[in-house]
């Protein structure tokens, strides 16, 4: 085993664990926070896997961004953690022996294909290069992304301020 | 050397899964958004192995697209959540039933 290979599995399992802590824990600040620890690892394992920028994009938009977005929604709305109910075990219980059976079948075929056994050799995708594949081959696309970030833009601010008027509309019925 | 790309894509998948059970089973809008976000960057997590493997950029340039799919899907669906309690004062997808009789 290579140090390459140990530093995988040391971060797959840190990513694996942390993100089990997320998506259990009832305080939503807690899960918030422990899904940046497990974002901080797919990063690392970015780098590990030859691309720096989306290293960088990861911990920017990701462990940035959109963490910091929801941590902002669940401040706004003060939630209260007793009042969200815990699911039943009785309604776990066939979720989970089905995902279990698709997790053996998985072990197994990956276990048995001759072609699994290739280990991945290290490469190193520059920035620079990446970036001009990007825009020469796929321009058009990174034109369509912006154009939907756009229409997201105008939808969430429609949607802000829909509440607002229909506020305004019931305060004018009421008199 | 890095380990063989069957475990990545083991490992990929069980991330996934965790996203799904989230998304699935949390009686709560914000952690469904947090699993579909786990299960997004799992499949990032994929492609760039599968661009690593196969020594393609594609790989890599989807992984970007993920991140802008995954930023505007958040803001888009706080939004909505945050529209949907002002509405109901809930956060529980079980107490939107309006439509039921």
């Amino acid at each position: 085993m290579t140090l390459y290979a140990a530093i995988f599995y040391v971060l797959a399992s840190v990513i694996l664990v942390s993100t089990g802590l997320a998506i259990t824990r009832r305080n939503l600040v807690h899960a918030v926070v422990y899904l940046i620890i497990s974002f901080f690892g797919s990063a690392l394992l970015y780098y590990l896997f030859g691309a720096p920028l989306l290293a960088a994009l990861e911990i920017i938009i990701y462990a940035g961004a959109i963490m910091v977005l929801f941590l902002f929604i669940i401040m706004m709305l003060r939630i209260d953690p007793s009042a969200l109910r815990r699911p039943l075990l009785k309604e776990w219980l066939p979720a989970g022996a089905l995902g279990l059976i698709y997790l053996a079948i998985a072990l197994l075929v990956v276990s048995t294909d001759p072609a699994s056994q290739t280990p991945l050799m290290t490469g190193l995708a520059r920035p620079r290069v990446f970036g001009q594949f990007l825009f020469q081959k796929y321009w058009l696309s990174v034109e369509i992304i912006s154009f939907l970030l756009l229409i997201v833009l105008i939808g969430s601010l429609y949607l802000g301020k829909a509440y607002a008027r229909g506020a305004d509309d019931r305060t004018e019925e009421k008199p | 050397m890095i380990v063989p790309y069957s475990h990545v894509l083991l490992f990929a998948g069980i991330l996934f899964a965790m996203g799904v059970v989230c998304a699935v089973a949390r009686r709560n809008l914000i952690m469904m958004l947090i699993g579909v976000e786990i299960m997004l960057n799992s499949a990032g997590l994929a492609f760039v192995a599968a661009a690593l493997r196969w020594q393609q950029l594609e790989g890599q340039v989807f992984v970007l697209f993920i991140f802008a799919i995954a930023a505007a899907e958040v803001s888009l669906g706080l939004a909505l959540i945050v529209y949907a309690y002002r509405r109901t004062g809930s956060l529980d997808p079980e107490t939107y039933n309006i439509l039921k009789w």
